[in-house]
């Protein structure tokens, strides 16, 4: 497999062997948790809440990958070499062997079948589709609507606090939502006591939301409540932006 | 006496419980066999997402019954269906006591409890074709041109950025879809049987051609999956013109 360096930015980052470790030894409890070994590339940017996403998956299984750097600001997903991996041009991309998977959705559920140690998805069907459901909120009706994307047709054509009323109202309304859906059944976490599919894509969507866009997470108790669980976990702190190669030095 | 008593209490505990539970258990059974567990499906005529669940349940030869949700009307709105989906969008899935919104989730959630017909394949590699077309279709296009987004625009701005709005993103994911599929599509998008990829494009393709003008000779195999879909008996039965709710033709 060719190790395309991608644009003068960017840069090839070796294995993350030592953080793989830091997991299994913090994830002792659960006995289940070997990691395979694995040959795993992951085309990732810092901010990108959808790669977010996949790097908490890949933490909560114990897999090991190489971190390659996409800086969407400087256009390295118009490389022709990154088309070929993924013709949307968007992170997060996975290579396994000889399987190019993009999009996080079907990335994470292609490790679930892979690598089922510390299975994201539960199987009771009623807690699966409810998974699935709140997964699907975020990554269809909120991620896109308030994704650097969308945002940047309107740079030119509306004001920045238009930008910012259009942006909250996705997010709240797919928070008011989920809060709704998983009220009853949440436990420790999303839906129930273990960390399942819905914290994965509930996790990198409130940290985003947050800062970014001033969301009042009073308005959901619930999720302000998972929020600060997730903050515990070593899988979900490994996986956040400013942990990750491309972050920026903090001035 | 007492010793009597007790052989009464016996019989009743050692035949005649076990005895009624079969009796319920076995009733319990011929219930269901009777009147299986109705499927409800809350959908709206023109609606992309719902029209996806439309075929899988064809696909699958599951019969349910239709709730129009009228988006124009503001059904959506009603307190009674956003206990089924907060989010207030169709389509919505009610079996029996279980309640699922979302397409995604709720062809998964078919897939898991009526595995006839399959829409996912076993192999990992054309599974994961399989969620990531879906997934183009299903968070990067359709998201982009549904109704309040659209309408939202339309108000912002006017029709033609509409519209222009609209081609862009669709045109986008073809392109991406064009290429995505273009070596492994079969007589279908991923081979040779229909899958979960099909499911999503065939709407997709649909509401691209009638509602916005897309030029289909720009993505040849998308064009002609599409004429394929088209012979289909599931897909022709969930077109939106074939739903209960589509207005009379005028």
């Amino acid at each position: 497999m060719s190790r395309a360096s991608l644009n003068d930015g960017s840069h090839v980052v070796k294995s993350r062997r030592v953080l793989a470790v830091v997991f299994q030894t913090a994830m002792a409890s659960d006995s289940k948790a070997m990691a395979r070994p694995a040959n795993l590339t992951l085309y990732s940017y810092y901010w990108s809440s959808c790669a977010h996403r996949v790097r908490i998956a890949l933490n909560l299984k114990g897999l090991e990958y190489e971190y390659k750097a996409v800086n969407l600001l400087k256009g390295d997903q118009f490389d022709p070499e990154f088309e070929k991996i993924n013709p949307l041009k968007f992170v997060p991309a996975l290579v396994d062997g000889d399987v190019v998977v993009a999009d996080s959705l079907a990335i994470i559920l292609y490790l679930e079948d892979k690598y089922p140690q510390h299975p994201l998805l539960p199987q009771d069907l009623k807690k699966k589709a409810m998974n699935l459901q709140v997964a699907s909120i975020v990554s269809s009706s909120i991620q896109p609507l308030q994704g650097f994307f969308a945002r940047q047709f309107f740079e030119k054509k509306i004001s920045l606090d238009e930008k910012l009323t259009w942006s909250q109202y996705h997010v709240n309304k797919g928070f008011a939502a989920i809060e709704k859906l998983i009220k009853e059944i949440a436990g420790k976490y999303a839906t129930g006591d273990e960390v399942q599919l819905a914290d994965v894509f509930l996790a990198p969507q409130i940290f985003a939301g947050v800062p970014r866009f001033q969301i009042d997470m009073s308005l959901y108790p619930t999720l302000a409540r998972l929020n600060e669980a997730y903050a515990e976990l070593p899988a979900f702190q490994a996986a956040l932006p400013h942990r990750q190669p491309d972050a920026p030095s903090t001035s | 006496e007492s010793s009597y008593l007790l052989r009464i209490i016996a019989v009743i505990v050692i035949v005649i419980v076990p005895l009624y539970l079969c009796l319920a258990f076995l009733w319990l059974i011929f219930q269901e066999m009777a009147e299986p567990t109705k499927l409800t499906l809350y959908s709206y005529w023109r609606s992309s997402c719902s029209q996806r669940v439309r075929i899988a349940l064809n696909i699958k030869g599951l019969e349910y019954e239709y709730k129009a949700v009228n988006l124009l009307k503001g059904d959506h709105f009603d307190p009674e269906f956003e206990k089924l989906n907060p989010m207030k969008y169709v389509p919505a899935l009610v079996d029996g006591d279980t309640v699922i919104g979302d397409s995604f989730a709720i062809i998964l959630y078919l897939e898991d409890k009526y595995p006839q017909h399959p829409l996912l394949p076993q192999d990992p590699k054309k599974k994961a074709l399989n969620l990531q077309a879906a997934s183009i279709v299903g968070s990067s296009i359709q998201p982009l041109q549904n109704l309040p987004v659209l309408q939202f625009i339309e108000d912002k701005f006017n029709a033609d950025e509409k519209l222009t709005w609209a081609q862009n993103h669709i045109n986008k994911g073809f392109a991406a879809l064009e290429k995505l599929l273009k070596e492994h599509a079969g007589k279908y998008a991923t081979g040779d049987e229909v899958q979960l990829a099909d499911v999503f494009l065939a709407p997709q393709i649909y509401s691209g051609l009638t509602r916005f003008q897309i030029d289909m000779s720009l993505y040849p195999t998308l064009a002609r999956l599409n004429d394929a879909y088209n012979e289909l008996p599931a897909f022709q039965a969930a077109l939106p013109q074939r739903q209960p709710d589509a207005p009379s033709p005028s």
